[in-house]
């Protein structure tokens, strides 16, 4: 059963950004008022960055809090839950055949979420309130952006799905709202509506996995799904039929996390997404709501791990996209594409490891891919700041003399996300592959791939460096005045840039004879997972001897690229010309994310735009149309033809009236 | 005197033709209410026509003769409010013609 809910705290935690939201928000309202009347006021938008920051320290407080509270407990009991809100009882309120009751529950996972998301949130809040001074709307800004964490942090929080849900559509607008925040340039609205639209494919999926499990067991609430498939619902105790189903309902519920965490086939929103400003791409889409599929998975592990042909799915899915986002982002020149690939690249990494099973290790890349990916983007936020509006990597070049605070920190995020040794990124990476390797069989073809991927990542991320911060200065003096960054701004990246080199330590390998804190930590949430899995297929732990030879090769492989990709790039971006030259259509072929939008472009696009210029030029203006305007010109000419019998003589009238009558009577006496 | 009861309708509808006549061709709203008198009447003939067909010396009908009476009533009351209209018209046109008010004409 269930412990006694005594924490009505933890509604705190998602509250204090709803509440920063809504004051942010009126300030907006006020600022605007007060430049009807003067276009030049400011009014009190300075103010919504310290109410924004606040609301984050609040909420963030309130998570170490919580934490202490877990780590007080013992390991099997660590589940703090706040008062239940009935939110919908349908039926006898006795009986109800449905209720969803929104509750909160604070546990390792989100716990480690609640941690990631205000730590790192509460850090890119205080970069913003730099990087975005001056903003029309400034205050605006920061409305959506506390909206946002409200939502995540309901998203992790809840323990129903119907609540999931709520959080991720709420996650999914603000997404939305962010992206498209500097709409009045045009293509930032696009980019918005296409984020929109393609996640709404991933929201239909999500509901229709939510459908099926409530058919099957009787509610949403996660915690209690996941006891029920230790329990009545163990797969020895199913039969074919429900195991097809659960089968499905994981499938359908990974299609929503395909939308939200930008896997194949629906992860080319995201790099679309950078059209938002900068401090969004680091918390969205990189640090935050883009993981929220993987926090999905990890949460209802139970259900995946009992369908291993999911599993496979899942892993190769997110192998592929991770090789489609690497490979890409090796020829991009927009700095900022180059970590949105990245993204899109890493979450396939997390995906690759959950199918594995290795929910822990994905959990661990997701954490240290918030620090470090949070840290470039803010970087690369840095440089463009500097680079007034520059984001095309061919147009800088030798910014670390300009900029030595961003460089350096740079250089400790490019250092984790490549992956070179003892970075966290290093080890959160190598304990995926180490998993896939483990786990054979097919698996083998995807850890091959995997490596090759963090080969291209090493590659792709000391290109990038090389590119912006060294060789020889390409842009233009005259107009161009590199400079570092106000301290608002560099410190949150120095506070990243220690995390993303020392993040290693929350899962050192076993070879270390140390424990893995973050795996010990998650134990009691995906031990069920585990169990089930374990079951289905035991395999031996990796020996000690594999596991080194895998860290070594590891280790090999982000060195050889790194300094590959360093030295390649570091005279200037040549190399690149070369390849637009010597092979025109691999260039174009990568450039363009294996043509996959181009493909969507055919296949989906151009059928729905014929379908609408059918449907608006025929169906509408032909058929509707006239339907409609006939029954008016119908009714018209008939006027037209009858007005002639109102001639206004008495004597007409009366030779209608007596011949109607006449042919009335005429007509009764015949029949 | 033994005049068969046809001849009553005959003359009964050979009036009402000429109330009818003189109601589509008589322009004069005096006359022409004068032609639905005749009209009317020519109607109470074919009543008290008929009445005195199917009358027996046993047991005389006297719907008929009760139907014309209720018909001169309202006789009557037309002839008041018709004259009334004339002279509202006369006053309004300086003419008892119908041709005068044609406004709503189509």
């Amino acid at each position: 059963m269930l412990p006694p809910p005594s924490h009505a705290w933890l509604w705190w935690i998602p509250l204090l950004p709803l509440i920063g939201s809504a004051l942010c928000g009126a300030l907006h309202l006020a600022t605007l008022s007060a430049r009807k009347r003067d276009p030049q006021a400011k009014g009190l938008a300075g103010l919504a960055p310290l109410i924004a920051c606040a609301a984050m320290a609040g909420a963030l407080a309130l998570a170490v809090k919580g934490f202490l509270d877990l780590r007080a407990l013992d390991a099997a009991a660590r589940v703090l839950n706040s008062p239940a809100w009935e939110w919908i009882t349908v039926g006898d309120p006795r009986q109800p055949w449905f209720d969803v009751d929104l509750r909160l529950v604070l546990d390792p996972l989100s716990s480690t979420l609640g941690l990631v998301i205000t730590g790192v949130g509460l850090l890119i809040h205080i970069y913003a309130s730099g990087y975005m001074k001056g903003d029309a709307g400034y205050a605006k800004f920061f409305a959506y952006l506390n909206l946002f964490v409200f939502a995540m942090l309901m998203l992790v929080l809840s323990s129903s799905l119907l609540g999931v849900f709520v959080g991720w559509e709420g996650v999914g607008l603000c997404s939305y709202l962010l992206i498209g925040f500097w709409y009045e340039k045009g293509w930032p609205a696009e980019a918005a509506q296409k984020a929109f639209i393609t996640n709404r494919v991933g929201d239909a999926c999500f509901l229709i996995g939510s459908f099926l499990l409530l058919r099957l067991f009787g509610t949403l609430d996660m915690h209690e799904i996941v006891a029920r498939m230790g329990s009545d619902f163990r797969l020895d105790a199913i039969d074919e039929n429900v195991k097809l189903n659960i089968a499905l309902a994981a499938l359908f519920l990974f299609g929503g996390c395909c939308g939200k965490s930008a896997q194949m086939p629906l992860f080319t929103w995201l790099p679309d997404a950078m059209a938002g400003p900068t401090p969004v791409s680091a918390l969205i889409h990189a640090a935050t709501m883009v993981t929220s599929g993987i926090y999905l998975v990890v949460r209802l592990n139970p259900l995946f791990a009992s369908s291993p042909a999911v599993m496979t799915l899942i892993s190769g899915v997110g192998v592929a996209t991770a090789l489609i986002g690497g490979s890409t982002a090796l020829v991009q020149r927009d700095i900022k594409k180059v970590l949105a690939y990245s993204t899109v690249s890493q979450l396939g990494y997390m995906f690759l490891g959950l199918g594995t099973g290795a929910f822990g290790a994905a959990v661990f890349h997701l954490v240290t891919h918030a620090f470090f990916k949070a840290l470039l983007f803010l970087g690369a936020g840095s440089v463009i700041h500097g680079m007034h509006e520059e984001q095309d990597m061919h147009k800088m070049g030798g910014l670390r003399k300009h900029m030595p605070q961003t460089f350096a920190t740079f250089l400790a995020g490019a250092a984790a996300l490549s992956g070179l040794p003892l970075m966290s990124g290093f080890f959160s990476k190598d304990e995926i592959l180490a998993h896939t390797f483990n786990s054979g069989g097919v698996y083998y073809a995807f850890w091959i791939v995997g490596v090759l991927t963090a080969a291209m990542t090493a590659y792709y991320t000391w290109r990038m460096v090389a590119l912006t911060f060294f060789g020889p200065e390409r842009f233009d003096h005259h107009h161009v005045h590199p400079h570092e960054s106000p301290a608002v701004m560099t410190v949150p990246l120095m506070v990243l840039a220690v995390l993303s080199v020392l993040g290693g330590v929350l899962g050192l390998p076993p070879v270390f004879h140390a424990a893995h804190a973050l795996n010990d930590w998650l134990a009691p949430v995906v031990a069920p997972g585990v169990a089930i899995l374990n079951q289905l297929h035991p395999h031996e732990h990796l020996s000690h001897a594999t596991e080194w030879v895998l860290l070594g090769l590891g280790a090999a492989v982000a060195l050889a690229f790194a300094h590959t990709g360093f030295r390649t790039y570091a005279a200037g971006p040549e190399p690149d010309l070369a390849i637009g030259r010597g092979a025109p259509g691999v260039a174009a072929f990568l450039g363009d994310a294996w043509s996959i939008d181009s493909a969507y472009s055919r296949v989906v696009i151009l059928p729905l735009r014929v379908f609408a210029f059918v449907v608006r030029f025929i169906v509408d203006q032909v058929v509707i149309d006239g339907l409609v305007n006939g029954a008016g010109s119908l009714a018209k000419n008939l006027a037209l033809r009858a007005r002639g019998m109102a001639s206004g003589q008495l004597d007409a009238y009366a030779l209608w009236m007596g011949g109607g009558a006449a042919v009335i009577s005429l007509w009764w006496m015949w029949s | 005197m033994n005049v068969p009861s046809e001849h009553l309708f005959f003359l009964s509808a050979g009036l009402f033709s000429l109330g009818v006549l003189g109601f589509l061709v008589r322009r004069n709203v005096i006359v022409t209410l004068m032609c639905v008198e005749l009209m009317l009447n020519a109607a109470n003939l074919a009543f008290l026509a008929a009445s005195r067909m199917h009358s027996t010396p046993e047991a005389l009908d006297v719907q008929g003769p009760v139907f014309s009476i209720f018909v001169i009533t309202v006789a009557a009351a037309e002839a008041a409010v018709g004259l009334a209209l004339v002279i509202a018209l006369y006053r309004l046109k300086q003419s008892v013609e119908s041709d005068s008010a044609s406004e709503m004409k189509g």
